[in-house]
């Protein structure tokens, strides 16, 4: 097999997952989109280590341990966007502006929760939920 | 196969490859670009295992099943555990892409050109021989066990971590600030 079919199919798989991890704004769907350019780089590591006949298997390894990883990756993603979701009510990566300079606690858009709820659909019992937790904030 | 090693007289190996890495690059882009949350999660079910048949066809068998076993049973799960418990919505949502999605085009559009430009001139003349099996599990089970085993027990440790993280994380530390300190 021609060693270009599989390189150029990684690199069009990352490309589009770079798209993804740019234009999406919920964050569970820039972890998938994260997912799609690690896969790239694992079909990258098994076809190099087909094509150079590496005796060790490093590159099968290495894809071995990437997939391991991404298991643990999305665990800790995952907990950390329910964490986000549970005291703000948002999974939008572009409402989480606490951090910003000059926002000042995510108040620098024009309409912070009301937006957050029509985005999130039906967030507002957790919203009211999170409210007494939020005030040290 | 590098028995013909003609641009035009593709093997079979070369076909099949050419059209499963069209579904995948197809699923991908619906994944990316699907308005409808569940649904992208599923299309991320149908480029993952493409892939664990392109992992197949380049003979790592071993991979290709533990592909299966841990993306498309474990990760894809989460996925959409994440996306029940975040409330997503079950209908098209027009708020999942931002505003900046004409400079995301434009990026990946300029990367994919670059790379694939890159990857082409630099490969032209490779040539990967299939004829022989390269990562039965026989083959890397020996390897693992026998050269990558310190990795190997520290990516256990790092899973432990993880996991350990994901409980501390997601505890419930509601109710009083006691229990949740402790």
């Amino acid at each position: 097999m021609h060693l270009v079919y599989p390189a150029v199919l990684s690199a069009l798989l990352f490309s589009v997952g770079v798209y993804g991890v740019l234009a999406r704004r919920n964050a569970i769907l820039l972890l998938m989109s994260v997912e799609l350019m690690l896969a790239a780089v694992s079909l990258n590591l098994v076809a190099f280590d087909v094509w150079l006949r590496d005796s060790v298997h490093s590159g099968q390894v290495f894809t071995l341990f990437l997939i391991a990883l991404s298991a643990a990756e999305i665990g800790i993603g995952l907990a950390i966007v329910l964490l986000v979701y549970r005291d703000r009510g948002v999974s939008a990566v572009d409402r989480l502006t606490g951090l910003r300079e000059g926002g000042g606690g995510g108040g620098d858009d024009q309409d912070p929760i009301e937006d957050d709820r029509s985005v999130t659909g039906t967030a507002t019992e957790a919203a009211t939920e999170a409210a007494p937790k939020s005030a040290p904030n | 196969m590098s028995g013909g090693n003609g641009y035009l007289s593709p093997s079979g190996q070369e076909i099949v490859f050419v059209l499963t890495g069209l579904v995948i690059l197809g699923a991908a882009v619906l994944c990316v670009t699907s308005r409808q949350l569940v649904h992208a999660a599923l299309w991320l079910v149908v480029a993952l295992g493409g892939l664990a048949v392109q992992y197949l066809l380049l003979t790592a068998e071993f991979v290709a099943w533990v592909q299966v076993l841990i993306y498309l049973g474990s990760v894809v799960v989460l996925l959409l555990f994440g996306l029940m418990l975040t409330k997503a919505p079950i209908g098209p949502s027009p708020e999942a892409d931002g505003r900046n999605r004409p400079v995301a085009l434009v990026v990946s559009l300029a990367s994919a050109a670059t790379l694939v430009t890159l990857v082409v001139d630099a490969f032209r003349t490779a040539w990967i021989d299939l004829e022989t099996p390269h990562g039965t599990s026989d083959q890397i089970g020996d390897s693992l066990f026998r050269v990558w085993v310190l990795p190997f027990e520290a990516l256990s440790v790092l899973l432990l971590a993880a996991l350990v993280g994901a409980i501390v994380l997601s505890r419930r530390r509601g109710n009083a600030q006691g229990n949740g300190g402790s």
